[in-house]
């Protein structure tokens, strides 16, 4: 089978978001924005069958919407000290380090533009998986240093001592381009993979830091050919997912 | 016993400039707006606000009567920025003590359980120590020795929540999936107000795990039907996506003078004309 020519880009961010919550066992899936949710309903419904997923309201819900259990925002916070989760959050800007801001955008006391705030990303970030997605992957968004460190990264963590590290884990980063994880030993910013179509010098381009990078970086692997049925006929029928990110 | 059944009026002359006021809801849900919108026909003004921030911070912003807002987001969910709150931060408004979610979380229970902080794993190593530098840190005193934030107890001078039905006593009842915090934010003021959809002679028939709130931390209770609105206050009704829209959109004086110069009922009906123009 020739699936490289025909699977979009979209749905090899589709399939390095899902990768995310490999082997990840009985945890809540916390997918934030669009792909990865397609994502996340399509490890479970493939190589993680435990997963826990929410209806985005207060249920835990099967793949059907059939609820299985309460999860309100009070308990919903319970669930991310307690580290049985695994989240997908978006990020306004991240640094090598893998600290994520989406507070706002300049000074703090007066921010060019205010943002969300920091919302839970704190208590995220200590306590559970972390990973983020970044539908367009520019300078704008991986920068140097971010104007507020909403999610913690390594290097912050490290600063504020073992309380911080005991429980923080930033498994990767899935852009539109690749993906990016931090196995290095400054644990750096490391391009793992780019989707096929893209080059590492593109994502370095597209990359306000210089990026730690392998001898010969991969490609982001291919979908199996019922992952992408369950993409485009099950989970995904309507394409949404080239919406979020359009055909290369 | 008291009944305790209070027009919104009656419950904004409780309150005064420079009071820590807390507003339950979470979002642009279940927002106690028919209270704010009381609030905003007075001259209550130079208020600590703590909420789970939605248009009830837009719309205290917009009013300027905002001193400090003690919050971890300000969103009207469909629409994820809330344009009040970030036009008030991006002209220095106010004062702004920015918390996670969940710090927020233990500072109420701290304030409902009279503690001075509870510790949590939360805000290390991010910016909220640095833009929060009042906030402590404290050491277990057990062998792990962990290092913990401290966060201080957000203790309010008055809490305004809105639930679906109450009684005249003052117990609140909530129908839909999530009790947010109301519960907490009504044991972690001074006083409480609660506003209902509608009032209920008892609960004789209600499934017990529905009533949230109790009558010994509600200090009053209003009748408000449609009292959430724009907010969602399911399973009563969804949030007005539609209306949202126009006030997210629209100048703030010129949405202030349509629809908030009257008092609750022409508020509500001038949202009911403003449906009718539309279709």
């Amino acid at each position: 089978m020739s699936r490289t020519t025909t699977t979009t880009r979209a749905e090899y961010c589709v399939i390095a978001c899902a990768d995310a919550w490999r082997d990840n066992g009985e945890v809540l899936a916390s997918p934030m924005g669009l792909i990865p949710s397609i994502g996340a309903r399509l490890a479970k419904r493939t190589f993680s069958p435990d997963l826990l997923l929410t209806d985005g309201e207060a249920m835990l819900v099967g793949l059907d919407g059939t609820a299985e259990g309460w999860l309100p925002y009070r308990r919903h916070l319970t669930m991310v000290t307690g580290g049985r989760r695994h989240v997908m959050m978006g990020a306004s800007q991240l640094d090598r380090f893998g600290n994520q801001n989406i507070s706002c955008i300049g000074d703090w006391q007066q921010p060019a533009r205010q943002l969300l705030g920091v919302r839970g990303a704190p208590v995220n970030t200590l306590n559970n998986p972390v990973s983020y997605w970044v539908p367009k992957h520019s300078r704008r968004v991986f920068v140097e240093k971010v104007d507020m460190i909403s999610g913690v990264g390594y290097d912050s963590a490290a600063a504020a001592g073992p309380s911080a590290t005991r429980y923080h884990r930033i498994p990767r980063v899935v852009t539109n381009l690749g993906v990016l994880d931090f196995a290095t030993p400054d644990r750096a910013m490391r391009l793992a993979s780019v989707h096929p179509g893209v080059t590492a010098g593109e994502v370095q381009a597209a990359t306000g830091f210089p990026l730690a990078l392998p001898d010969e970086v991969p490609y982001t692997r291919e979908p199996t050919a019922t992952e992408l049925r369950l993409i485009r006929a099950v989970i995904d029928p309507d394409g949404l997912r080239d919406r979020e990110v359009p055909p290369a | 016993m008291t009944d305790k059944t209070m027009t919104p009026e009656e419950v904004v002359s409780r309150l005064h400039s420079g009071m820590t006021l807390g507003i339950g809801g979470w979002g642009s849900r279940r927002k106690p707006m028919a209270l704010v919108r009381a609030l905003l026909r007075s001259d209550v003004t130079d208020l600590t606000v703590v909420s789970y921030g939605g248009p009830d911070v837009g719309l205290l912003a917009a009013a300027g009567r905002i001193r400090k807002l003690v919050a971890a987001f300000a969103t009207l969910d469909s629409i994820p920025l809330e344009p009040h709150f970030r036009a008030a931060r991006q002209r220095g408004a106010f004062e702004l003590m920015e918390i996670d979610e969940a710090m927020f979380m233990w500072g109420l229970h701290a304030a409902a359980n009279r503690l001075p902080f509870l510790p949590v794993r939360a805000g290390l190593g991010s910016d909220v120590l640095r833009v929060n530098p009042g906030l402590r840190t404290v050491t277990s005193p057990y062998e792990d020795g962990e290092t913990l934030v401290a966060v201080p107890a957000l203790r309010m001078d008055a809490a305004l929540v809105h639930l679906n039905r109450a009684d005249r006593l003052g117990n609140g009842q909530y129908l839909g999936p999530d009790p947010y915090f109301d519960d907490l934010f009504c044991e972690a003021a001074d006083q409480a107000y609660l506003s209902c959809e509608r009032l209920v002679d008892d609960f004789a028939t209600a499934v017990p795990q529905t009533l949230l709130v109790n009558r010994h931390s509600v200090t009053g209770v209003v009748e408000a039907p449609h009292g959430a609105h724009f907010t969602s206050c399911v399973p009563d009704y969804g949030r007005d996506e539609a209306f949202q829209k126009l006030y997210a959109t629209t100048p703030w004086p010129e949405f202030a003078e349509r629809f908030l110069s009257g008092g609750e009922k022409t508020y509500q009906s001038a949202v009911q004309t403003w449906h009718e123009e539309q279709t």
